[in-house]
């Protein structure tokens, strides 16, 4: 759990860099990835989240600084591909990343490009199909499936191309809440029985609660990172980003106000639940 | 409202014309096609009508839908129709007021229209057996060799499989525009049709920037998955003849050959 996966040094982007009204988005970043880690990257819209989810996969450069995935540098053109193999993407619109009008054939996307013999990509597109519960859509037209559907769609195409890492940039933001916690229910899965690493970019703060690690970013720097007990403890300073806490701690936080002692390792409202229950049963 | 786009649109079975190759159906059609346009007389003309028939017949199609595509196409072989027959100088059979109808008129339009008919009968029949995604894959095999006329097959073929993705789309996204404008008293149906087509400018504008902006993402989320063009790419369904293919592909050209030989007989 200790080998770093992808490498972050002191990383800036600036938009429109020729322009004179270029625009700077992250600044100084420092950060590394480990491999197998489940890694939250929160903030507030414009806090330069979806940015360095981009830089990550080599769809954008560094404008200083580098960002080194598996040992390649993402500068160098010839890496440029097996970084986008490695580190497969998911965005926020489920429906504007698919391309074919049929499941199975939009799963085997990745691994057509890859130029794999038609044996192994029919044998990878049925194990990704398997692995994110799409198996009996496999002949459905895409645009009938679900919201929290599509995005696991989108999830098997690019888990296809057999990568270390899955970056998704607000995969739950157009899905209802039946469909994110599928999705979540999915992404935790594949984390924990594939070791596969998992980069979720997003500004809820429930979803955050279920990482290994919290980077919350606010005004292209990082403002905070750690485990989510000691990221969510800094109650002002979340404020202060514009980060809204999940409902759970937001209870546990208003009771240790007015002198109820609660453990800080309290995240959810079942941890909240299980707490009272057990005080119940001492008192 | 907007779903009802549906000539020669793929129909779902199991015949021997749905399991063939999608290229042999393309190529089979094309050869009934010239055989339709090079008929000379009866005889060619009965070898090309047995053949679309008997790929009507194999195709288990359901006679309405075969029927539906000569329906809505009606106006145009009418329309051929009488062209054809009052246009045609020759002896005089009859005479309606200025237009006068002859012997010669009478024949050529029976023939063209029985052309069309069958021209349309069998044009559709590729589409209405093959799902998209598998008539792409035989078109874009079909034209490859002309990649290096510059000819970008590749190309092609992904642009037609995206437009044919994004088609349910872009109509559900219509729909979703047109409520929101109804429900802020829009009308779409009503009025003179220059005012009908002012009205539509608002439902054209938002969808256009909706898929300029779909586009865009597109483009990033292709790229993320390698996607860099045709070169080294490979297929999961690879296409492939088989013994029937063959054998339609040898029937479609022998009917060719015969229609063009009894020209000269």
């Amino acid at each position: 759990m200790d080998e770093v996966f992808i490498a972050v040094k002191d990383l800036t982007y600036i938009y429109n860099r020729d322009n004179a009204g270029g625009y700077r988005a992250l600044s100084g970043i420092d950060l590394e990835v480990k491999a197998g880690e489940f890694l939250v990257i929160a903030g507030p819209n414009g806090s330069g989240k979806s940015t360095l989810a981009r830089l990550f996969n080599a769809m954008l450069k560094p404008s200083g600084g580098r960002v080194i995935v598996a040992g390649m540098d993402t500068m160098i053109p010839e890496n440029v591909w097996e970084i986008r193999r490695r580190v497969g993407m998911v965005f926020q619109n489920p429906d504007n990343q698919i391309v074919s009008s049929l499941v199975e054939e939009d799963a085997a996307f990745g691994a057509e490009n890859l130029g794999l013999p038609a044996e192994e990509v029919q044998k990878r597109v049925a194990e990704t199909l398997r692995l994110t519960g799409l198996s009996q859509y496999a002949s459905h037209a895409p645009h009938l499936l679900s919201g929290g559907q599509k995005q696991k769609l989108a999830i098997a195409g690019v888990l296809v191309m057999r990568p270390s890492c899955l970056v998704l940039d607000e995969p739950t933001s157009m899905l209802d809440p039946a469909g994110r916690d599928e999705l979540m229910e999915t992404l935790i899965r594949l984390n924990r029985t594939m070791k596969v690493t998992v980069v979720l970019v997003t500004h809820f703060m429930e979803e955050a609660v279920l990482a290994d690690r919290v980077v919350v970013l606010s005004d292209g720097r990082i403002a905070i990172s750690g485990p989510p007990a000691m990221v969510f403890a800094e109650v002002e300073l979340l404020a202060g980003i514009g980060l809204k806490l999940p409902a759970a701690l937001e209870i546990a936080h208003g009771l240790r106000k007015r002198g109820f002692p609660l453990p800080q390792e309290i995240l959810t409202i079942y941890d909240l639940l299980a707490y009272f229950k057990n005080k119940a049963l001492e008192d | 409202m907007l779903s009802g786009i549906s000539l020669g649109q793929y129909i779902p079975g199991d015949s021997l014309l749905h399991r063939l190759d999608p290229r042999t159906k393309v190529i089979g059609v094309l050869a009934a096609a010239v055989s339709i346009l090079a008929f000379a007389n009866w005889q060619g003309f009965l070898l090309a009508a047995l053949l679309t028939l008997t790929a009507l017949l194999v195709s288990k199609l359901p006679p309405g839908i075969i029927l539906g595509s000569l329906k809505s196409l009606w106006l145009l072989l009418v329309i051929t129709f009488l062209l054809q027959a009052f246009l045609t100088p020759g002896t005089l059979l009859a005479v309606l007021g200025p237009l006068k109808i002859s012997r010669e008129g009478m024949f050529a339009a029976v023939e063209i229209v029985l052309r069309l008919a069958l021209l349309i009968l069998i044009a559709f029949l590729p589409t209405l057996t093959t799902p998209p995604i598998k008539l792409t894959a035989g078109l874009e095999s079909i034209i490859s060799p002309l990649r290096r006329l510059g000819v970008p097959a590749h190309e092609l073929a992904m642009m037609m499989t995206l437009a044919l993705r994004f088609i349910p789309t872009l109509l559900q996204e219509a729909e979703v525009v047109i409520s929101a404008q109804r429900s802020r008293g829009a009308g779409f149906t009503t009025g003179s049709p220059a005012r009908w087509a002012r009205s539509l400018l608002p439902l054209f504008v938002p969808l256009f920037a909706g898929a300029l902006r779909r586009a865009n993402d597109l483009a990033v989320a292709m790229e993320s998955r390698c996607y860099r063009g045709g070169a080294n790419r490979t297929r999961m369904n690879a296409l492939k003849f088989s013994a029937a293919d063959y054998v339609v592909i040898g029937v479609t050209m022998a009917v060719l050959a015969g229609v063009i030989a009894l020209r000269f007989v």
